[in-house]
């Protein structure tokens, strides 16, 4: 009976696992494969690897994407971060429950519509003030601020939310000003919070399509537009490549993170066991 | 004064060194603290008494600053702190998680209300090492708090608060997250450092005899007010109320009904058995009003034959022993109706059976007139 049922869990935890990954390792299969068409096996080959890398808007995509996401993530973490402290730390100023909702809306808002929106915005103040003159990677990245600061400010605020004040408090006893104890309590208790913060804005960038399309100019393309634009001409196996380089680089960091944050725990563990 | 009383609060006219003058605070329509006023005397280790949520955690926070009263006035050393922000009080707080710093190392915790006064740096370096040798932890100024064991955190802290030499020192629950041996331990080690420091502490506890063994005088809280302030022993041996009674170790309480006086002693009445005992008291009371006894377990002598030399005696079958070591509390039913707590400390150690007080044995109690009290409430 015993074995039964744990061959049943076995089953339904291998299913699931090829669920996951099954069309993943298909498509790095393919991306070896030497045919033009996808789904025909002719060979092992590296052939697309190759064009990838002498693609010079590959390349172009790949930098500007990049960039973006540096961008995006460092200026959400700091904003972000300021509101999310804002909503769990100050604990009555005017407006404080309408703050709460238009923080956490673009969370819930469809892409479409912030990206529309942010749009005509974009369109607006181009006739009002002239700024910004083209769009491109400047309304790009404002665009991503926008709603991925809402991200890292939930992330700070739960953080915040599950520490009590007696820090913070001790700090203000012993005659640190309120902004001295943000700068030297507050924030480094908080920065395990902003890491998390700045890597999901960094991969909400990244990933983003649907609103960089919108707010995007004639002469700036991302990755996710590159890689969706190529794709609608039909399946290419060069894109299978270009995938599977970036699931490779992905794959590689979460082991970094994941090796660092297991030798932390060891040592703190270490620590602990010295006493 | 030129030579400063050990007892300050017992003369007339003596200058208070924190004067709480008519402090109210009000969370919303919930009244923590409801029109206290207390003066607590330089020197004084103060403890505030109370159980959770009798507004004695509140009014610590309000002497710290982080609270700020909603009528009243907070007065140290002179100076009028009821608006003055916790940064710039000359007050620091103990804090009852410790709330120690865990990216700084244990130097760095306790220099760094010392760097916060902009104090020169050879001079910090003295004092922090000057504290972590009083709290007998000059080793382990490297450490990060989470190597250190519970008692040592408590150390560190107590160090961090007192190294900028504050004129009050407050301490929220200090001793609540040791265990019992080290809690007594430090215990006295917080009245030594009390006394080499001569800094005024104010403790606040739920813990009866934690306050009654640190402290100079106790204030009992409830619900926002004081029920009694004063020394000890005067709230254990003369407190105000049933509640303190009670609260503050154990008593029989019975109701009783006044009778004749004589010689400063009352004639009373048991109102249930219509038993008489005589207690003597220093209130002017009325025949026929009608007050409760409160006689402390350990005021009761017990013993198998009958006693000699006791004005109230009464006779009892014991129901149940508690062995505690070095006492033993019985609980004797007696004819009053009631069931009387008493102890008896174990002064002998019992050969064979003979003469030690068994379960269903008869027992003769006696007390003598002013072993109990009478209280009105």
């Amino acid at each position: 009976m015993k074995a039964k049922r744990s061959r049943f869990l076995l089953g339904m935890l291998c299913f699931g696992f090829a669920f996951l990954y099954v069309p993943i390792i298909l498509m790095m299969i393919y991306s070896f494969n030497y045919s033009k068409l996808v789904p025909v096996w002719g060979g092992f080959s590296t052939r697309w690897y190759t064009t990838l890398f002498q693609s010079e808007d590959v390349w172009a995509a790949t930098a500007l994407s990049l960039k973006i996401a540096l961008l995006n993530a460092t200026f959400a973490t700091m904003l972000g971060t300021l509101a999310g402290i804002a909503l769990s730390r100050l604990h009555s100023f005017r407006g404080r429950t309408l703050f709460t909702g238009m923080i956490s809306a673009p969370l819930v808002m469809p892409e479409v519509i912030t990206g529309l929106s942010l749009l005509l915005l974009f369109i607006t103040l181009n006739q009002l003030i002239g700024w910004p003159a083209e769009r491109g990677i400047t309304t790009i990245t404002v665009a991503h601020i926008t709603f991925s600061m809402a991200f890292v400010a939930i992330i700070i605020q739960s953080r915040l939310a599950g520490t009590g004040r007696d820090l913070e408090e001790a700090a203000l006893d012993l005659g640190a000003k309120p902004f001295r104890v943000l700068w030297d309590i507050t924030l480094p208790q908080l920065a395990p919070g902003m890491v998390a913060g700045w890597l999901l804005a960094f991969t909400l960038s990244l990933d983003d399509l649907v609103i960089a399309s919108f707010v995007s100019g004639p002469g700036a393309t991302t990755l996710p537009m590159l890689i969706y634009s190529r794709i609608r001409l039909g399946l290419r196996p060069d894109i299978n490549a270009l995938a599977t380089i970036i699931i490779l680089t992905v794959t590689i960091g979460v082991l970094i993170a994941g090796w660092i944050m297991i030798r932390q725990q060891r040592a703190s563990a270490q620590d602990a066991e010295h006493t | 004064m030129t030579q400063e009383s050990a007892y300050p609060w017992r003369e007339e006219g003596a200058t208070p060194f924190i004067s709480i003058r008519n402090i109210t605070k009000r969370f919303g329509n919930f009244i923590a603290v409801d029109d206290i006023s207390l003066d607590i005397y330089k020197g004084e280790l103060f403890g505030l008494l109370g159980g959770s949520g009798c507004g004695k955690t509140t009014l610590l926070r309000m002497l710290a600053g982080f609270e700020s009263p909603t009528s009243g006035s907070i007065i140290i050393d002179g100076a009028d702190m009821t608006q003055v922000p916790p940064y710039e009080r000359p007050v620091n707080m103990m804090f009852q998680s410790y709330a120690l710093f865990p990216h700084m190392s244990v130097e760095k915790n306790i220099a760094y209300g010392l760097k916060r006064d902009g104090v020169a740096r050879d001079e910090v370096k003295d004092r922090v090492a000057d504290m972590l040798a009083m709290v007998e932890l000059s080793d382990f100024g490297k450490r990060k708090p989470r190597q250190l064991s519970g008692g040592q955190r408590q150390r560190v802290a107590l160090a961090r608060a007192l190294v900028k030499r504050p004129k009050v020192l407050l301490l929220d629950e200090p001793l609540a997250a040791l265990d019992k041996r080290l809690r007594e331990q430090t215990q006295f080690e917080l009245m030594n450092i009390q006394d080499r420091t001569g800094v005024t502490f104010v403790v606040v506890t739920h813990d009866q005899e934690e306050a009654m063994t640190l402290s100079t005088r106790i204030a009992v809280m409830d619900a926002g007010r004081f029920m009694q302030i004063g020394e000890p022993a005067e709230i254990y041996e003369n407190p105000a109320t049933k509640y303190i009674a009670n609260f503050i170790g154990s008593a029989n309480l019975l109701p009783v009904t006044i009778g004749a006086k004589s010689n400063a002693a009352y004639e009373v009445q048991h109102v249930l058995s219509q038993t008489a005992f005589t207690v003597s008291s220093d209130q002017t009371l009325n025949a026929g009003d009608e007050l409760t006894l409160a006689l402390r377990p350990e005021k009761i002598l017990i013993d198998k034959s009958p006693l000699a030399d006791y004005e109230n005696q009464i006779t009892g079958i014991v129901r149940e022993i508690a062995y505690l070591g070095k006492i033993s509390t019985y609980r004797v039913e007696t004819p009053l109706g009631v069931t009387l707590e008493v102890t008896a400390p174990n002064q002998v150690r019992p050969k064979g059976t003979g003469h030690r007080i068994e379960w269903d044995d008869e027992v003769y109690l006696g007390w003598n007139t002013d072993s109990a009290i009478l209280l009105k409430d």
